[in-house]
C-alpha cells in the first residue's frame, strides 16, 4: 500500500514515477518573463512574499539606522527636523504594514498552510498572486513617493489634524493612506484563502483536535484580519477624503471628532500588534514541539489560548488613548482588558517550558531563537503591565519607554520567531541547511544588539525623553544612554548582514537537506524539499496531532483523484471527511493586469476623486478577463455532474 | 532589465514633479529674510536682462502655500478680504484685479500698499513671506494646480476650500510677449 | 528610586523624581509593578533555563519523539496549572493597585484649585490665570508659576493639533486636543523649577516644545501674579524707548502683544513680561540678551519650522529692541 513515509526518491515505484512526471507536467510553472507574471502556486507566491517582505525589513532597518545616527548627539544636524519626521515615520509604516503583518501572516500562511494541511495548493490561488502584486505595487508606491521628497511624515499612525487636511500639506498624508488601502486589501485577500483553505481543503483524518498549532494561529489570525481591518479602512478613506474632498469627519470647529479617528485607528491597531505576534507564537510552538522531540504539552490549552487572544485583542484598543482624558470607568475596564491578555499569553509561555522540560531538548539554531525570543517577549510582556496600568501609562505613553516596550514585544515576538522560522524551514524551501555556526553566532549579535539598543530606552523614557523628537537639547541626563543605543544598532545590523549571508551562502552550497532534516511531525516534512509544484506525489491521510510521529505503519493516502488536471480534495470541516473535489484554476495574466489596474485607480485618487471613478474600468475589465470560464476545466465538471435522468 | 529602466525613468519624471510640490525651506537664508521693498511689475523691461522672480518657486509648494494661508490670517488680511469674498477690501476669489493679477503685481500691492485702505508691509516682514502670501492669494482664485492648493480648513466652511475652487480667468491672465531683438 | 539613580540625571523631567501627590502616586504604583514583574520575569526566565539545562539533549543525531501519555504529564499539568493561578493572583494585584492608584488619582481634592488655562500651540505654550475681574487676568507663555501645597486646575485645549501637557515629576500627561476641553488637577509641594514636554507629536518642531513648571510659596506666588497682571512699564530710557519703536515699526507687532502699547496681536506669545521668564523659545534657551538677540535675528535657525520668522534689523535697532525687552520684568 502506497504510504504517506517518502524517505527518498530513490524508494520509487514505476509507477510512481509516471506519477510523478504526469504531475508536474499538469502543475509546471509557466516559464519565461510573462510566465513569471502567471505563476499562481502557493509556494512560488509565499517566496516573492518573503523576498519582499525581507526586502522592506532590511530598508526600515537602514532608515533605523539613521534615525540613531541623527539622535546619537544631542542638538546634532545630521538629519533636519523634516527628514527625520519623514524617516521616523517610513520606518514605523515599514515596518509594520510592509513588513510585520505581510511576512508573519501572509508569507508564512501562504507558504506552509497548504503544505501542513495536506493540499496541493491554496484556495483561490489566482487572487493569491493578486494579493502579492498589490503588497508589492503599494511598497513601491510608498518608496518611490519617499525618493520624492514625498515620504509620510505625520506618524505610522498619522493622527488627525496633524495629518488633516490644514496642518499637513502637501500629499505626503495621501500616500500614507493609500499605502493602507494596498495593504489591507492584500491582508484581506490572504485571510480569506487561509480560512477557506483550513476549513475545506484539510487531509483526510485531520480533525479540528488534530490541526497543527501553527495553523490554528494563522487561523485565528485570518479572522482576526476581518474584523480588524475596517477599522483603518475606515479612518484612512475618512482621511483621504477629508484631505482631498472637503468632508468634514474629522473638523472639530463643524461638529467633527479628532477622537473618532484615533478610535477607528486603535480599533485596528490593537489587533495589528496580535496579528503580528500570534504567528510568532505559533512559530513557537511548531519549533518547541520538534525540538523537544515530544507533543506539545497543552494541546488544548494552546488553541484555546490562542482563540481567547484573538477574541480579546479586540477589547483592549483604547490603551492607546489613555492620555486623552476618558472617563474613569472606561480606564477601569481597559486597564482589566489589556492586564488580563497576559493570561493567555502566560499559559502559552507556561506550556512551551512544560514541553521542554518534559521532553528531549535539541539546541540548534531554530531553538536558540526560540530562546532568546522567550528572554526578549516576556521582558516586553512585563513592561506592558506597566503600559496596562492607566497611572503609570500617564508617565510613560510617548516617551522611550512605550518605544522599548513594543520593541521588545515585536522584535522579541515576530523577528525571533521569524529568524528561528527561517533556520528551521531553510532546508524544505531550498533543500539546503543553514550553517549552523553562522546561525549561532547571528543569534547571539543580534540577541546582545538588541538588548544593548533597546534596554537603555526604557531608562531614557522614565528620565523624561519624549518619542518622536528629532533631537534633545543636552544636560538632560540622555545623552549617554542615547549614544549606547547607537552603538548596539552597529552589533544589530553585523548580526543581519551574517543572517543574510548565511542565507545565501547555504542557498548555494548548505548541505543537502532531505526531505525531513529535523524528523518532524507536520506534513511540510512528508514530501521532497523543496517541494514540488504538486506538492505532495500522494495526497496524505493523518492519523495523530503530529502527522508523521503518529502516522500509522500502513497509513492510506488519497487516491482517485484525476491526475491530468489541477484536481484536489474537499473534506468536512470538523471532522476532516473527504465529501468533494473540484480544480483549481491555471495559471494566469489576469492577476498581475488587475493589480495593475487596481494600483492605477488607488494611485490616481491621491490626486483627483475621479481615480476611483475612470480608475474602476480597467479594473472591470482586467476582472471580466480574470473570470472568463476556461473551456476544459468547466467541460470536465459537466462530466462529473449527476442528473436526475442518469 | 527593461522594467528597471522604465521604473528608473518613471521615478525620474517623478521625483522631478513630487520634489517641488513637497519642498519646505524652513529658513530661506539672508537674501530670502530681506524685508520686503521691490519687484519690476511687468515683463517688458527697458534695455537689459529681465530679472527672475521667484513667484514660481513659491507656487509650485504646497508648504509654501499653506504657510501663505497661516499667514493670511495671522497678519489679518482677513479683516478686510474675509476669506476671499472681500470686506471692506475688494474680493480675491474673483476675477477682477484692479492692479494686475501677476504674482509681481500681487507682490507690489502688499509691500507697496495701495491707495484706499490697502497697508504697506514694506519694512515689515520678509520677503519670502510676502511671496508665500502672493502663491496662496492666486490660489484664491483657484490659479494654483489642485494638488499644490491647500485643502478645506480646520475652520467654520465659509467658502470652497481653494483646491476645489474653479479656476478664474483674469483679463490680464496672459502675459505680454516680451520683444526680442529689434522692433519691427 | 533606583533607576533614577545614575550619574547626569539632573532629576527635573522624570516621574521618578514625585513633586507632587499625583506622580507620587504614580510612583508607588510603578514601583509595585516593577517590583512585581521583575520577579516574574527572573523566576520563568529561571525555570526556563534550568529545564533547557537538564534535559539537554547533547548527541548530534534527533533522537525520535518521546510519546506521552496523561498521567507523564501530570507533574507538567500541576505545575502549569500553579503557574496560572500565581499568574492570575499577581495580576489582580497590579490590578487593584493601578485601580487605587487612579482613584487616589481621581479624589484630589479640587476645592480652592488654583484655576490656569493651557492653550497648546505649534510649538508653545499659551498660559492664562483667568480672573472674575478681567483686568487681573494674566496672559503669559511657557512658563507657569503655582503656589505649592495648594491644589491646581489645569483646564487646557489646543488651538490647532493635538498637544500633550507632561510635567512627569507633577503629574501624569494629558492630551490637549482641538474641539475638546480637558481638566486636570495637579499639585506641586516642593519649590523649585519642574520642566515639562510636550508628548505628543504635533509637528516640525514637537522636540523644542517644552516648559517650566515653578513652585514657589504662596507669598511669592501671589506677588507674581499680580506684577504679571501689570502693563508693561514705559520705557525709561531714550534707548529703551528707541526700541519700543523698532518693536512697534517693525513685524514684531504684527504677532505679539505687550499690554500698555499698542501691540495686542495674539498670534505669538505675550511678552508684556518677557524679561521676567528664565527661558525662550519655548522653553528651550536661557533668556539672555545674546539667545534672545538670536533668536529675533534667525529664530528659523534654532527651531527651523517654527512660527517666528527671521528679521534682519541694522545692528544698533537689535541692541536698542534686547534693552526695551529687558525692562519688560
Amino acid at each position: 500500500m502506497i504510504t504517506t513515509s517518502v524517505e527518498s526518491q530513490a524508494e520509487l515505484t514505476e509507477a510512481e514515477r509516471l506519477q510523478a512526471m504526469q504531475l508536474e507536467h499538469v502543475w509546471r510553472e509557466p516559464s519565461g518573463v510573462v510566465g513569471w507574471f502567471k505563476a499562481a502556486h502557493h509556494t512560488t507566491i509565499g517566496k516573492r512574499y518573503f523576498v519582499t517582505a525581507m526586502l522592506f525589513f532590511l530598508i526600515g532597518g537602514l532608515l533605523a539606522g539613521v534615525m540613531r545616527l541623527q539622535l546619537a548627539f544631542p542638538e546634532a544636524h545630521f538629519l533636519s527636523n523634516d527628514k527625520y519626521n519623514q524617516f521616523f515615520t517610513m520606518h514605523g509604516s515599514t515596518m509594520m504594514f510592509l513588513f510585520a503583518v505581510p511576512m508573519m501572516f501572509e508569507t508564512f500562511s501562504v507558504y506552509l498552510v497548504p503544505l501542513m494541511v495536506g493540499t496541493r495548493n491554496i484556495a483561490f490561488p489566482r487572487l493569491n498572486a493578486y494579493s502579492y502584486y498589490l503588497y508589492a505595487f503599494g511598497g513601491l508606491m510608498f518608496y518611490v513617493a519617499f525618493l520624492c521628497n514625498t515620504g509620510a511624515d505625520r506618524g505610522w499612525f498619522s493622527y488627525v489634524p496633524l495629518a488633516g487636511p490644514d496642518y499637513g500639506p502637501g500629499k505626503r498624508p495621501d500616500f500614507w493612506a493609500q499605502l493602507i488601502t494596498f495593504t489591507e486589501v492584500s491582508a484581506l485577500a490572504v485571510a480569506v484563502e487561509i480560512i477557506v483553505t483550513v476549513f475545506r481543503l484539510r487531509a483526510p483524518g485531520m480533525s479540528l483536535k488534530r490541526i497543527p498549532i501553527f495553523v490554528w494561529g494563522q487561523v485565528v489570525v485570518a479572522f482576526m484580519v476581518i474584523f480588524a481591518l475596517p477599522g483603518i479602512v475606515l479612518s484612512s478613506t475618512m482621511l483621504l477624503l477629508d484631505r482631498t474632498c472637503g468632508t468634514q469627519f474629522f473638523n472639530p470647529a463643524v461638529g467633527g471628532d479628532v477622537l473618532l479617528y484615533q478610535h477607528l485607528f486603535w480599533w485596528f491597531g490593537h489587533p495589528e500588534v496580535y496579528l503580528i505576534f500570534i504567528p510568532g507564537t505559533a512559530i513557537i510552538s511548531t519549533i518547541v514541539t520538534t525540538f523537544s522531540r515530544r507533543h506539545v504539552f497543552g494541546y488544548l490549552v494552546l488553541v484555546l489560548a490562542l482563540v481567547a487572544t484573538g477574541f480579546m485583542a479586540f477589547g483592549l484598543w483604547v490603551h492607546h488613548m489613555f492620555a486623552t482624558g476618558i472617563p474613569q470607568i472606561a480606564e477601569s475596564y481597559f486597564t482589566a482588558a489589556s492586564m488580563m491578555i497576559a493570561i493567555p499569553t502566560g499559559a502559552q509561555i507556561f506550556c512551551w517550558i512544560a514541553t521542554m522540560a518534559t521532553g528531549k531538548v535539541v539546541l540548534r539554531t531554530p531553538m536558540w531563537w526560540a530562546i532568546g525570543f522567550s528572554f526578549t517577549f516576556i521582558m516586553g510582556g512585563m513592561t506592558g503591565i506597566f503600559v496596562a496600568s492607566v497611572p503609570v501609562d500617564l508617565q510613560v505613553h510617548d516617551t522611550y519607554f512605550v518605544v522599548a516596550h513594543f520593541h521588545y514585544v515585536l522584535i522579541g515576538g515576530a523577528v525571533f520567531p521569524l529568524f528561528g522560522a527561517i533556520s528551521y524551514w531553510f532546508p524544505k524551501v531550498t533543500g539546503r541547511m543553514m550553517s549552523e555556526r553562522l546561525g549561532q553566532l547571528s543569534f547571539w549579535l543580534f540577541f546582545i544588539g538588541f538588548n544593548v539598543t533597546f534596554f537603555p530606552m526604557h531608562l531614557v523614557g522614565i528620565r523624561g525623553m519624549p518619542r518622536r523628537v528629532y533631537t534633545y537639547p543636552p544636560n538632560m541626563g540622555w545623552t549617554r544612554l542615547n549614544q549606547v543605543e547607537s552603538v548596539g544598532y552597529v552589533l544589530l545590523f553585523v548580526a543581519v548582514l551574517i543572517l543574510l549571508w548565511n542565507m545565501i551562502k547555504s542557498a548555494r552550497s548548505g548541505v543537502i537537506a532531505g526531505p525531513n532534516p529535523w524528523s518532524a511531525g507536520t506534513l511540510e516534512w512528508a514530501t521532497t524539499s523543496p517541494p514540488p509544484h504538486y506538492n505532495f506525489l500522494h495526497l496524505p491521510t493523518v492519523n495523530g496531532r503530529e502527522a508523521l510521529w503518529d502516522a500509522a505503519p500502513n497509513q492510506p493516502v488519497v487516491v482517485g483523484l484525476a491526475e491530468d488536471a489541477r484536481s484536489f480534495l474537499t473534506t468536512r470541516t470538523l471532522d476532516a471527511e473527504p465529501d468533494g473535489r473540484d480544480e483549481f484554476p491555471a495559471p494566469s495574466i489576469w492577476p498581475f493586469w488587475a493589480a495593475a489596474a487596481t494600483s492605477l485607480a488607488f494611485v490616481a485618487s491621491i490626486f483627483t476623486p475621479w481615480g476611483i471613478t475612470l480608475g474602476s474600468i480597467p479594473i472591470a475589465i482586467t476582472m471580466i478577463g480574470w473570470f472568463w470560464p476556461d473551456r476544459q476545466p468547466a467541460e470536465r465538471r459537466r462530466a462529473r455532474e449527476i442528473w436526475p435522468s442518469e | 532589465m527593461r522594467a528597471t529602466i522604465v521604473i528608473l525613468l518613471v521615478t525620474g519624471v517623478l521625483l522631478v514633479s513630487g520634489c517641488k510640490r513637497e519642498q519646505r525651506v524652513f529658513d530661506p537664508g539672508s537674501t530670502g529674510s530681506q524685508i520686503a521693498n521691490g519687484v519690476p511689475l511687468n515683463e517688458v523691461h527697458a534695455g537689459g536682462t529681465v530679472p527672475v522672480s521667484n513667484a514660481s518657486k513659491y507656487e509650485g509648494s504646497a508648504y509654501a502655500v499653506g504657510e501663505g494661508k497661516r499667514l493670511f490670517e495671522a497678519y489679518n488680511c482677513v479683516g478686510c478680504h474675509a476669506h476671499g469674498g472681500g470686506a471692506i477690501g475688494p474680493p480675491l476669489m474673483d476675477s477682477e484685479w484692479i492692479y494686475g493679477s501677476h504674482p509681481e503685481q500681487i507682490y507690489s500691492d502688499i509691500v507697496q500698499g495701495r491707495p484706499n485702505g490697502m497697508p504697506s508691509f514694506a519694512g515689515r516682514i520678509p520677503d519670502y513671506q510676502v511671496w508665500e502670501l502672493v502663491a496662496y492669494v492666486r490660489s484664491l482664485s483657484g490659479q494654483l494646480p489642485s494638488d499644490v492648493a491647500p485643502s478645506r480648513s480646520d475652520e467654520m466652511p465659509v467658502k470652497k476650500a481653494e483646491q476645489a475652487q474653479p479656476k478664474e480667468h483674469p483679463a490680464d491672465e496672459n502675459p505680454q510677449p516680451v520683444q526680442q531683438g529689434r522692433p519691427q | 528610586m533606583m533607576l533614577a539613580a545614575v550619574p547626569g540625571f539632573d532629576g527635573n523631567q522624570t516621574a521618578l523624581n514625585p513633586v507632587g501627590p499625583g506622580a507620587a502616586h504614580i510612583e508607588f504604583e510603578f514601583s509595585l509593578i516593577f517590583w512585581i514583574t521583575t520577579a516574574v520575569y527572573c523566576i520563568v526566565l529561571l525555570t526556563l533555563v534550568i529545564s533547557i539545562a537538564r534535559k539537554r539533549h547533547s548527541l548530534s543525531v534527533i533522537p525520535s519523539p518521546i510519546p506521552t501519555t496523561p498521567e507523564s504529564d501530570r507533574t507538567a499539568r500541576r505545575s502549569v496549572a500553579a503557574a496560572m493561578i500565581a499568574t492570575i493572583v499577581l495580576l489582580f494585584v497590579m490590578l487593584v493597585g493601578s485601580f487605587e492608584t487612579s482613584r487616589a488619582l481621581g479624589s484630589m481634592n479640587p476645592g480652592n484649585a488654583v484655576p490656569i488655562d493651557v492653550y497648546g500651540h505649534q510649538w508653545w505654550w499659551e498660559v492664562q490665570y483667568p480672573n472674575d475681574e478681567a483686568y487681573k487676568t494674566v496672559v503669559t507663555a511657557n512658563e507657569i508659576h503655582v503656589p505649592v501645597g495648594v491644589p491646581i486646575r489645569i483646564h487646557g485645549t489646543s488651538r490647532d493639533v493635538i498637544h500633550s501637557f507632561w510635567a512627569p515629576n507633577v503629574q501624569g500627561k494629558r492630551d490637549l486636543m482641538p474641539g475638546y476641553e480637558t481638566e486636570v488637577l495637579m499639585q506641586v509641594d516642593q519649590p523649585g523649577r519642574w520642566r515639562g514636554q510636550c508628548a505628543e507629536y504635533c509637528g516640525e518642531q514637537h522636540a523644542h516644545m517644552s516648559f517650566y513648571i515653578v513652585g514657589e510659596s504662596k507669598e511669592q506666588f501671589t506677588q507674581w501674579l499680580s506684577d504679571q497682571a501689570q502693563s508693561a512699564v514705559p520705557p525709561s530710557t531714550p534707548q529703551a524707548a528707541h526700541g519700543q519703536q523698532v518693536f512697534l515699526t517693525h513685524a514684531c507687532v504684527l504677532c505679539h502683544t505687550i499690554r500698555g502699547t499698542p501691540a495686542g496681536s495674539r498670534v505669538g506669545p505675550d511678552l508684556t513680561h518677557v524679561a521676567s521668564r528664565a527661558t525662550i523659545a519655548a522653553g528651550e534657551l536661557p533668556n539672555t540678551i545674546g539667545n534672545l538677540g538670536g533668536w529675533i535675528m534667525n529664530a528659523q535657525a534654532i527651531k527651523p519650522g517654527c512660527r517666528m520668522p527671521p528679521n534682519q534689523l541694522p545692528g544698533s535697532d537689535l541692541q536698542d529692541l534686547l534693552a526695551y525687552l529687558e525692562t519688560l520684568k
